[in-house]
């Protein structure tokens, strides 16, 4: 899937390097491939390079999210030898480059099927009624970007999102609205299940396994 | 159901730390250089022995497939590459694997990557797992640190190392030769075969691509033995333990470690507290990840978790993500959220998926609002028809298969939603 990318919008900054130590983290990056084929690192380099622009944009007023300017593509596009264009094909072709600015916490609310069964629709309603945007939008003090994303792999705990890095499951219209409230103050939601169940284990308790359970102290 | 001597995955719900400490408590790295001082043919001997067949969805035999390695290296170098891309709609069981037994997956990478002539493995996880990833980061760094990687790795004489790439966001990139293009810094688009990896994959070396669940089972089927494996299951073809995901409506979804073959019924009430209202409360069931074609409730009455007894059924066990539809469910619109995804999905080089799944999926839309006619319905049967086997790789085939199990076993359902419609707009 084909994202817009655009080269040469206002937002674009002039120039991208990564910092001293960002640098270093990437050369380890590149160090983990055969010796030849760095072009390996342009996957881990874009993600830093998206890293680095978040943790800039945490800092400014108002603040952004992660993403990744075309100079940065430029910049990674030297540091391993390949063609800019190899670059921006990369870029645009993964969902999780971000290729324009976003917010400083970038929603992903999961509507595939199973989270869909599991009532989606109303996690999609509350997160646009209590941030008072659409979807693909950005809030107007740069806070929060939300958007519908495929199925991210935790189906079990559905409906689910993800925030930035981390996943929030088990969700409620209230307690969405809980997590948001957290991140709006720059607060951590505690992550995962937020009706407090064990990983991917059933609500009601362990099937399996009882003695161990007991050992542990799950029940 | 499944013994709890006989489960694997004791530690899938994160009850302990994932810690090499308690890995080992658990029984992980025991002895695995005695393991690999068996040689490489006694070890796919018995993996062959196992039945172990592929947990990644196509179910192909793991001995054999590890057999089709070069068995002397021409000088390229062997490349055992992990999936655990894990996006398939309905699957979340590599990411307990990750999280919470990642030294399973370390230790069964150096087994594996022994028995291929392999001394590196690079384990692919889907970019959005990043806590994931930092987990099994973690554990990479724990083994190297206690000499269970690196050179001499365990004490085997076989020098091994793990890497883990990180994806960003492509289904396509579970498939195989996407997989690999991606590693190699690429877009994630399937590649024509042959050839085959294993002749020519990552990087043009021999290359075996499994998926995270087939490899994080190899170190207790070479402790325990293959014929503990193979007396599990169904039958010698239909072997052993098998994680199922069950999502949807049921009471209590959640993953487990159950019998290959348990009968669906069993799976459901036993562990997930039934269907939502009760079995006979029950629609339909997609029985393996998004693209296995569905279930209607009577074949579910009765039917067997496994590859074979799905297989006749007309569907496959596929990465056994099971997600179950009560009678509230809108089964039309829960496919046609499925044709999106693929449509979403498709890489966009061969045209029939690239035009193909746009077309389902516009198609589709209609079928829910019943904007539509009943001809349709045949046309649209023909489109996924045109789609499944004219393509690279399967997605073609995933994108067709759910929308062929909606007509084969509703299409009384969406004959009335269009005769429904044309009566509204009377
Ligand atoms: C579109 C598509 C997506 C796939 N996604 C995955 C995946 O996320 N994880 C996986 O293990 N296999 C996936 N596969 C299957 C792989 O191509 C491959 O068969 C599998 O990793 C082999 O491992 P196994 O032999 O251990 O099953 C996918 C296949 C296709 C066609
Ligand atoms: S079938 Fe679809 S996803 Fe697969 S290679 Fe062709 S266009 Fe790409
Ligand atoms: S469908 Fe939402 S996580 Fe899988």
């Amino acid at each position: 899937m084909k994202k817009p990318f655009d080269l040469n919008a206002d937002y674009q900054p002039e120039s991208f390097e990564f910092t001293k130590a960002y640098k270093k983290h990437a050369q380890e990056l590149i160090d983990l491939y055969p010796k030849g084929r760095q072009q390996s690192a342009v996957m881990p380099l874009l993600d830093l390079a998206q890293r680095q622009v978040a943790q800039e944009g945490a800092k400014a007023n108002p603040p952004y999210g992660g993403w990744i300017p075309r100079a940065a593509m430029d910049h990674i596009a030297e540091m391993l030898g390949m063609h800019k264009v190899k670059v921006y094909e990369v870029a645009t072709f993964y969902s999780m480059y971000n290729t324009a600015p976003v917010g400083q916490y970038l929603v992903q609310l999961c509507t595939t099927t199973p989270c869909w069964l599991c009532g989606s629709d109303d996690i999609v309603k509350a997160t646009k009624e209590h941030l008072g945007v659409g979807l693909g939008e950005t809030t107007p003090d740069g806070k929060f970007t939300i958007m519908e994303v495929e199925c991210l792999g935790a189906c079990v705990n559905a409906p689910m999102v993800q925030i930035n890095d981390d996943y929030y499951e088990d969700l409620t219209p209230e307690n969405m609205k809980q997590v948001l409230s957290t991140l709006a103050e720059d607060m951590k939601p505690s992550v995962g299940s937020q009706t407090g169940r064990k990983a991917s284990m059933s609500a009601a308790g362990p099937t399996t396994l009882k003695k161990e359970a007991k050992k542990a102290k799950v029940i | 159901m499944l013994d709890d001597k006989d489960r694997i995955f004791t530690n899938m719900y994160g009850w302990e730390s994932f810690s090499l400490k308690d890995a080992k408590k658990r029984g992980d790295w025991d002895k695995t250089a005695d393991i690999i001082k068996k040689g490489r043919e006694a070890i796919i001997e018995e993996m062959k022995a196992s039945g172990l067949r592929g947990r990644g969805g196509a179910g192909f035999p793991t001995g054999l497939k590890w057999s089709f390695m070069p068995k002397e290296s021409d000088g390229r170098p062997h490349y055992l590459v992990i999936n655990a891309d894990e996006s398939e709609p309905g699957t979340c069981k590599d990411r307990d694997i990750l999280r919470n037994e990642p030294h399973k997956l370390i230790e069964g990478a150096l087994i594996a990557g022994f028995a291929m002539g392999a001394h590196a493995a690079y384990i692919y996880v889907r970019g959005e797992f990043y806590n994931e990833s930092s987990s099994l980061w973690k554990a990479i760094n724990e083994a190297y640190d206690s000499g269970l990687l690196g050179k001499n790795a365990a004490g085997s004489g076989w020098d091994f190392d793990v890497i883990v790439h990180r994806g960003a966001g492509a289904y396509i990139c579970g498939e195989e030769t996407a997989l690999i293009e991606s590693i190699e810094g690429k877009k994630g688009q399937p590649r024509n075969k042959p050839p085959f990896p294993a002749m020519a994959g990552l990087y043009s070396c021999p290359t075996t691509v499994n998926n995270v669940e087939t490899i994080a089972v190899v170190p207790t089927i070479m402790r325990r033995g293959a014929n503990w494996f193979a007396k599990l299951g169904r039958d010698e073809k239909n072997a052993g333990t098998k994680l199922f995901c069950i999502s949807g409506h049921v009471e209590n979804p959640c993953n487990v470690e159950e019998e290959m073959g348990i009968p669906l019924k069993e799976l459901i009430e036993k562990h997930c507290g039934g269907v939502r209202g009760g079995w006979n409360n029950l629609l339909a069931v997609i029985p393996g990840g998004s693209s296995t074609p569905m279930l209607p409730k009577n074949v579910c009455d009765t039917i067997h978790m496994d590859f074979d007894s799905l297989r006749e059924a007309g569907s496959g066990l596929g990465t056994a993500g099971v997600i179950v539809m009560d009678k509230s469910t809108d089964v039309i619109q829960a496919i046609c959220r499925l044709s999106q995804f693929y449509m979403h999905e498709s890489c966009g080089q061969c045209t029939p998926c690239r035009e193909g799944t746009g077309w389902v999926w516009r198609m589709m839309k209609r079928m829910v609002q019943g904007n539509a006619t009943v001809e349709e319905i045949d046309q649209l049967f023909e489109i996924t028809k045109e789609i499944e086997g004219h393509t690279i790789c399967a997605l073609g085939d995933a994108a067709a298969w759910p929308v062929q199990g909606l007509i084969r076993h509703f299409r009384p359902e969406m004959e009335k939603r269009i005769l429904e419609y044309r009566q509204n707009a009377a």
